[in-house]
């Protein structure tokens, strides 16, 4: 067991417990910090898995806009008064359906590739070449990417135009 | 130096997949659907990066920068249709929409 294995373990444990504590808050404000702290463990891994730059991406966009954008939509939101039904039972059937379904599919990948067994040898993108790979052999990808982006902006302020006349009405 | 087999990578990456989609599922809070979504497409990310470092190849990573990308576009405009649900009808659950 190599310190970068116990590295990762640690890191796992963290995403995990973090994820968990997460996904069953009942108040939204906690579960995005503890989310937080989860998306900091997934970049310390990225780290760990040699890819630098998608560590400092996920620090900035994932823990910096997406959940700083939850957090602003749940302020705006009064929500506090609202009691969510917790867990109720109608809803388990369906997420344990599919959890079994996932698991069937999971273990027959892990047998059906016994090379996975070995353990991955750490080795670094650096930032540099891999920004250079990605605009030479993916860059119409990129460019579909960025007119996504830019559709998404047109829609929310679509959206936001539109929701505004309503509550004028 | 080694790290860890990559089965353990896949290992973490589904079962951070299926407690976003439990949360997708199970929770009745459209905020937590959301967030259960965002839990799914970062478990993606792992797999792809733990994949990339398997196969020694960039592929997997430039996968993993447009997972990051999309669902920065997933997030806003669900987030805005959020705030169009919530003016319209007081509510953010999804059980008062129909």
């Amino acid at each position: 067991m190599t310190l970068y294995s116990v590295i990762f373990y640690a890191l796992a444990a963290l995403i995990l417990v973090s994820t968990g504590l997460a996904i069953t808050r009942r108040n939204l404000v906690h579960a995005v910090v503890y989310l937080i702290i989860s998306f900091f463990g997934s970049a310390m891994l990225f780290y760990l898995l040699g890819a630098p730059l998608l560590a400092a991406l996920e620090v900035i966009i994932y823990a910096g806009a997406i959940m700083v954008l939850f957090l602003f939509i749940i302020m705006m939101l009064k929500v506090e008064g609202f009691e969510e039904p917790f867990f109720p039972i109608r809803q388990w059937i369906p997420a344990i359906g599919m959890c079994l379904v996932f698991i069937a599919a999971g273990t027959l990948m892990m047998i059906g590739d016994p090379d996975s067994r070995i353990p991955l040898k750490a080795a670094v993108a650096e930032p540099v070449f891999f920004g250079h790979y990605l605009f030479r052999k993916h860059w119409l990808a990129i460019e579909i990417v960025s007119l996504l982006l830019l559709i998404a902006v047109v829609a929310v302020l679509y959206l936001g135009k539109n929701a505004g006349k309503k509550t004028l009405r | 130096m080694m790290i860890v087999p990559y089965s353990h990578v896949i290992l973490l990456a589904g079962i951070l997949f299926l407690m976003g989609m439990f949360c997708a599922v199970t929770r009745r809070n459209l905020i937590m659907i959301l967030l259960g979504l965002e839990i799914m497409l970062n478990s993606g990310a792992v797999a792809f990066i733990g994949a990339a470092l398997r196969w020694q190849h960039l592929e997997g990573q430039a996968i993993a920068i447009f997972i990051l990308a999309i669902a920065a576009a997933e997030v806003s405009v669900g987030l805005a249709l959020i705030v169009c649900a919530y003016r319209r009808k007081g509510s953010i659950d999804p059980g008062a929409y129909n």
